[in-house]
């Protein structure tokens, strides 16, 4: 008797927690879902009902909206890619090199120097907004990629990723009889050490590109020319009063500007869920 | 001979060296501005395209007009509220996902595809999730009023973006649902590094799914928590995307938080640089002393055990010293 109750129960409990995840799951992909929907619906159909789990086949005349508009998601996409891209490049190289400097010589700042980069991990990245616009308008960096870019160089978190994987991954026998055949310290690093760091540039690069890539405060204060407009800004404008009455092209616009994003992530999704475990192991 | 030899060449320069990009970089890009925003703030700095200033008679007149600006209060209380609203369930949720997903007993299938679509929300950029949430909640025609009314919830379609607490509550639902899957995997990630002794035992003792989750697993992520509470903290009390452009602060600022306001100040109105840095400033340091309070409070109940552990350690240590002695 007891043992059948408990049975009854578990399945009972079984399954009221595949109904929580399947609608959990359900409310992650549904306003995705209505969005690419309406995109290729036309403004009187969404008007007449706005859910449809369909496609229909305005997507063409929806297009056709954009043209002549400030919203342009080409223009958006290629800058943004520029900006994430050498974003992230810089930021994996000269983290791996900070990192590998922690790790491989024995220096007196060397703890530190550490003890410095874990502080300023928490700082706060926007009150400083005013002081950086100002020092760029000073410098005539306004309306240029270098300070969306620049920055990037000294990123803590990553800092701290990357010594994290390194302390288990370098061996400094390596280094060491690289060092015996005359290899410098530079080549050491770019060809020794770097290649070991595969994996880790690999999981640090996906969170690197899609945090710069979907900046908004400082792209937003420091770009004015719309040729240099990033996709969140390009988003934003689909705001704007012209879109009012269109929302086929509102939806079609939004879409677009989560479509790259959407195949980054389910093409990479075990990486990018190993990698966001992976840095919670920051204790 | 030849280590020796070896150990006898100094590399150390190098750590210098290679630690050159980053500092210069930290310097130019963060440790200034922050140092040229404080400053700002004690000045007549306002006006589009302006970049010369004077030092105010009285220094402290930014961070006082600031101070008492109902708008900043306003806005330093909707980040509050905003925050709290969607940190709570947010963290009850993650909690609650991972004692299902880690429980030994009783497994769940798709695990991993569950993990993918409830982190997905966190990827996509902000900006367009907050205009698409103002287009699912459009009024008369959108979305959420004809699923409303599909259901029979409701009879006519519902304003929701204009009133002051439906605004708010969206905001903060939005937060939620982008972030409690990075939190569940986070703290899965937790359970996993947990001693699986420690469970074992559990099981060898009789104890239920339920003892196990509150008497082993919850204390035993006490840290990882107190680490997502502060850099959740920390985020928060910067949000920017979502409530810029869902309803830009509206309706009736209940939505304005302070980043928006210190953008307001800034790059609208009369460019009011002086002003937006003072409340920068003010800002950081409410930061700090949050996140302070709680790494004091982390930092001293791990270091009290310790200490209390390795005081335990010596004390028979001592005393059978002692006993030695005396024999």
């Amino acid at each position: 008797m007891r043992r059948e109750s408990t049975l009854v129960g578990r399945t009972v409990s079984k399954t009221i927690k595949y109904i929580v995840c399947i609608f959990l799951a359900i409310l992650s992909i549904m306003p995705f879902w209505i969005m690419m929907m309406n995109a290729t619906r036309g403004t009187y159909e969404i008007q007449q009902n706005s859910i449809s789990l369909l496609p229909s086949t305005y997507l063409i005349s929806n297009f056709k909206v954009f043209e002549g508009k400030a919203f342009n998601p080409m223009v958006g996409f290629k800058n943004s890619l520029i900006i994430a891209g050498g974003a992230t490049v810089l930021g994996i190289y000269f983290s791996c090199l900070t990192a590998y400097a922690l790790v491989a010589y024995q220096w007196r700042l060397r703890q530190p120097f550490f003890t410095f980069i874990m502080a300023v991990l928490m700082i706060p990245a926007q009150v400083s907004g005013i002081g950086f616009y100002q020092f760029m308008y000073r410098i005539g960096w306004t309306n240029s990629y270098f300070p969306l870019i620049l920055p990037a160089i000294a990123a803590p978190a990553m800092v701290f990723f990357m010594r994290q994987y390194l302390l288990g991954a370098l061996s400094i026998d390596i280094v060491n009889s690289a060092r015996i055949d005359g290899a410098n310290e530079f080549y050491i690093f770019n060809r020794i050490v770097l290649p070991i760091m595969k994996p880790a540039m690999a999981t640090q690069a996906i969170f690197a590109f899609v945090g710069s890539w979907n900046n908004l405060f400082m792209p937003m204060i420091l770009l004015t020319d719309k040729a240099k407009y990033t996709m969140p800004i390009m988003v934003s404008l689909l705001r704007g009063d012209i879109y009012k009455t269109e929302f086929g092209a509102v939806y079609l616009g939004l879409t677009l500007t989560v479509l790259p994003l959407f195949v980054v992530y389910f093409a990479l999704s075990k990486y990018i869920i190993a990698g966001v475990a992976l840095g919670s192991m920051k204790e | 001979m030849g280590p020796k030899k070896l150990k006898s060449v100094s590399y150390a320069k190098y750590g210098y060296i290679f630690s050159i990009p980053f500092v210069l970089a930290f310097l130019i890009f963060t440790a200034y501005p922050i140092f040229y925003t404080a400053v700002i703030g004690f000045t007549d700095l306002k006006g589009l395209g302006k970049t010369d200033f004077k030092f105010l008679e009285n220094p402290l007149q930014n961070f006082e007009a600031v101070w008492k600006n109902p708008s900043f209060q306003k806005s330093l209380e909707n980040t509050a509220i905003i925050w709290i609203c969607n940190f709570i369930p947010q963290i009850l949720l993650a909690l609650l996902l991972t004692a299902w997903f880690t429980n030994q007993r009783q497994k769940l299938r798709c695990q991993g595809a569950f993990k993918v679509l409830f982190y997905m929300p966190n990827i996509i950029t902000a900006a367009t999730i907050a205009i698409l949430f103002n287009t699912l909640f459009g009024y008369p025609m959108g979305p959420v009023n004809d699923l409303f009314q599909m259901l029979g919830i409701a009879d006519g379609p519902t304003e929701f973006l204009r009133d002051k607490w439906t605004a708010k509550g969206i905001i903060s639902f939005i937060q939620f649902w982008m972030w409690y899957g990075q939190t569940m995997i986070v703290l899965i990630a937790g359970v996993l590094g947990i001693n699986p002794a420690l469970f074992e035992a559990a099981e060898i003792d009789g104890a239920t799914s339920r003892q196990v989750f509150f008497h082993i697993t919850l204390p035993s992520l006490r840290t990882i928590m107190l680490f997502t509470l502060v850099t959740s903290l920390i985020g928060g009390m910067q949000m920017f995307d979502i409530p810029k452009l869902f309803l830009n602060g509206g309706p009736d600022s209940a939505t304005l938080t302070v980043s928006v306001f210190i953008y307001n100040q800034a790059f609208s109105g009369s460019y009011l640089y002086n002003r937006a840095a003072a409340a920068s400033m003010i800002l950081f340091v409410i930061i700090a002393i949050l996140s302070g309070i709680l790494f004091y409070l982390l930092r001293d109940k791990d270091a009290g055990k310790l200490k209390k552990q390795m005081r335990e350690l010596k004390k028979p240590r001592r005393q059978q010293g002692g006993q030695r002695h005396e024999t």
